[in-house]
């Protein structure tokens, strides 16, 4: 995984509320077996019509997704955050994620950042009256600034370390292999198992 | 994270959740300012989310830590009529092949499309007896929340989770805050436990339970079926929660007793003590409550597109400009558009043009003589496609030795065979664009059941009553 430190971008005014993981990346795109190549798939009904955000040449390049409250809803289907990251977005801001979302995100390096609603009504303002605005995520100092806004994020130090170093989790529990075992070793015996009976 | 409330509230001397219980039993490790290392006692696996987790284990030498708390099921992709035949679309048969391959090369047990114990994931983890109280179970899926109706902690992952699972058994996790939701009363005649959670998600919104896991209770949860639970629970992901729960209890036990993989012998006694301890204390704590009556609910529908957007069918399609919120009342604008409906236009006015029953919200058996007690007799009205799709292969064959697959024939419905079907868009069984159905399943996402397609999500009571009538409608409506 990229490690994320501070990015500076532009940002995508996407005023819509309850974008669920279906919207983001319809299920017919979910039977590849890669985890690359999902750029196509990103938004495919809605960048059908012309008027959609993503389809406005002031917002092209453009790698900071602002979404309403509820992004990511629904599906657990991870080809959500690679298809975002696939179409070259390193950061999505919104008043509240879908939880699996954003816990894939943060896995795989896509920062989702949770700031007030009303200041992502702001943000988006700002950014449909001037889109070259220069939008800055800056883990390190945990805050989205533009202008002469610095708007704080929460987000847990565990996870801000790992992304910070770009760490593997698998690499990191597996430091912990003795308290697996020791684990295994007083769990009870009569838990099921799938082997066929 | 520092010193949370969450924290205090698993602490001995306060009362603590059964979640809480749960969570504390499966703690691997702990440590400052990190997430708990929780084991995971039964991991389940589908085509659609493992093959990079799979892919990934490749990459980096890594063997499945324990392929005998793994279970693996094709179940997205598969076409519920010829399945004697390869699957012809050659994307869809790819990734069932991926899955078998990898099953093979890891040591998985899998049950393939046309295998008796094949079925909708969250079908057959209960009906095998894997799915216990006071278990940990995970699965690359959203409504793996459904396993929670036994009193276990379960919830949908992303990939990378599946590939940590399978190479450590366990999941780094901070323990999510605990909603209770109250249901007192008695359910009146033809309402649901869909209709309980339609009713709930529209009260509380899609992100109502965000960060939280649900915990169901009141008279209302306790008198209902596992099945009737399941539905619940399975749906608590659209309420936005990690997971929902419903405390064991006789009707749990009963349910167990005698499955292939429940324990037996002192093993059963032993497991009982334990699922007797898990109920939460009666001064826990919880970070959020919330009341329904089950007395005052009716049938509900979904007028939108997303699962809050629901009413009851006795009621009309709302008009947005009387939402106070102006989020809700453009996401309301959005709905009405991309689902062709006016304002005031009463629910039960709306026509459709296809029914779809099935799926692992409302595929199981009882759901399916539900649907059958209504169309028992009963004739599809004219023009209308109805869908019965069994959750497994498990429930085709038990709906068959009690008949029900010739009512449905009878009532000019189509029988199939098990799988995810139509409650999403990755198999034959797809809308076309424009068209309108009456749908069990938990999604009525724009394109959920295909590009284009508009749903409504029902009880199965409703949607065969709608068969019938060709437009929303409750089983009191028919003659």
């Amino acid at each position: 995984m990229e490690r994320f430190t501070v990015h500076t971008g532009r940002g995508v005014p996407l005023r819509r509320s309850n974008v669920d993981t279906d919207q983001i990346i319809p299920a017919v795109y979910l039977k590849r077996v890669t985890r690359t190549g999902f750029a196509d798939g990103l938004f495919a009904a809605w960048r059908q019509d012309p008027a959609f955000v993503l389809n406005q040449p002031q917002y092209a390049g453009a790698d900071i997704l602002i979404a309403g409250p509820d992004f990511g809803t629904g599906s657990s289907r991870e080809h959500a955050v690679w298809a975002l990251q696939d179409y070259g977005f390193k950061a999505v801001l919104s008043p509240r994620f879908g939880d699996i979302f954003r816990n894939n995100a943060l896995k795989g390096g896509l920062l989702a950042v949770v700031l007030p609603e009303a200041e992502v009504e702001r943000l988006w303002a700002h950014v449909e009256a001037d889109p070259t605005t220069p939008i800055t995520v800056d883990l390190v100092e945990r805050e989205v600034r533009y202008g002469e806004v610095r708007l704080p994020f929460d987000i847990d130090d565990y996870t801000r370390w790992r992304l910070m170093e770009g760490l593997d989790d698998i690499g990191l529990t597996l430091r912990h292999l003795d308290d697996i075992e020791a684990f295994e070793r007083r769990r009870p015996s009569w838990k099921p198992t799938t082997v066929a009976g | 994270m520092g010193e949370t409330e969450t924290a205090v509230r698993g602490r001995a001397g306060v009362g603590r959740t059964m979640a809480d219980k749960i969570w504390e039993e499966h703690v691997v490790r702990r440590a400052d300012g990190e997430p708990d290392l929780l084991y995971i006692d039964l991991h389940l696996v589908h085509e659609v989310t493992s093959p990079q987790a799979f892919d990934g284990l490749r990459l980096n030498g890594r063997r499945v830590r324990r392929p005998d708390l793994t279970l693996a099921t094709e179940d997205h992709n598969v076409p519920t009529v010829g399945i004697d035949q390869p699957i012809a679309d050659p994307v869809s048969r790819t990734q069932v092949e991926t899955l078998r391959r990898n099953c093979a090369e890891f040591g998985i047990r899998l049950h393939p499309m046309g295998d008796r114990n094949q079925g909708i994931v969250h079908v057959i983890g209960p009906q095998l007896g894997l799915t216990q109280p006071g278990m940990t179970i995970v699965c690359g899926d959203s409504h793996t929340s459904t396993h929670g109706a036994f009193g276990a902690l379960a919830f949908g992952i992303g990939t990378s989770e599946v590939e940590h699972v399978l190479a450590t058994q366990t999941l780094p996790q901070y323990k999510p805050k605990m909603m209770a939701v109250t249901v007192n009363g008695t359910l009146p005649p033809g309402v649901t436990s869909k209709d309980i959670i339609l009713a709930l998600i529209a009260k509380i919104g899609t992100g109502g339970g965000q960060g939280h896991i649900i915990e169901y209770r009141g008279e209302a949860i306790a008198s209902l079926s596992m099945e009737a639970r399941m539905t619940i629970c399975n749906m608590s992901i659209e309420a936005g929660a990690r997971a929902g729960m419903i405390a064991p209890d006789d009707t749990t036990f009963a349910y167990l007793e005698g499955r292939p993989h429940a324990p037996s012998g002192r093993a059963w006694e032993q497991a009982l003590d334990y699922w007797r301890s898990l109920p939460s204390d009666p001064d826990a704590v919880f970070d959020e409550e919330v009341f329904l009556d089950a007395g005052s609910l009716s049938p509900y529908v979904t007028w939108g597109t997303n699962p809050g957007q629901g009413a009851p069918l006795d009621g009309v399609v709302p008009d947005p400009s009387t939402f106070s919120d102006p989020i809700e009342r453009a996401a309301a604008e959005r709905a009405l558009q991309y689902m062709d409906l006016q304002p005031g236009t009463p629910l039960r006015a709306i026509r459709v043009d296809t029914v779809f029953i099935g799926s692992c919200t409302n595929g199981r058996i009882e759901d399916l003589r539900a649907a059958a007690s209504i169309l028992r007799g009963r004739k599809v009205a004219d023009g209308v496609r109805v869908l019965v799709v069994p959750g497994s292969m498990a429930v085709k064959e038990q709906a068959e030795a009690e008949g029900l697959d010739e009512i449905f024939r009878a009532a000019g419905a189509e029988w199939r065979s098990a799988g995810c079907s139509m409650c999403l868009g990755m198999n034959p069984d797809q809308l076309a664009p424009g068209q309108r159905s009456a749908s069990t399943s938990n999604r009525n996402f724009e394109g959920r059941q295909g590009k284009g397609g508009r749903t409504h999500l029902v009880s199965p009571l409703v949607a065969a009553a709608t068969a019938v009538t060709g437009h929303l409608s409750a089983p009191s409506d028919l003659t």
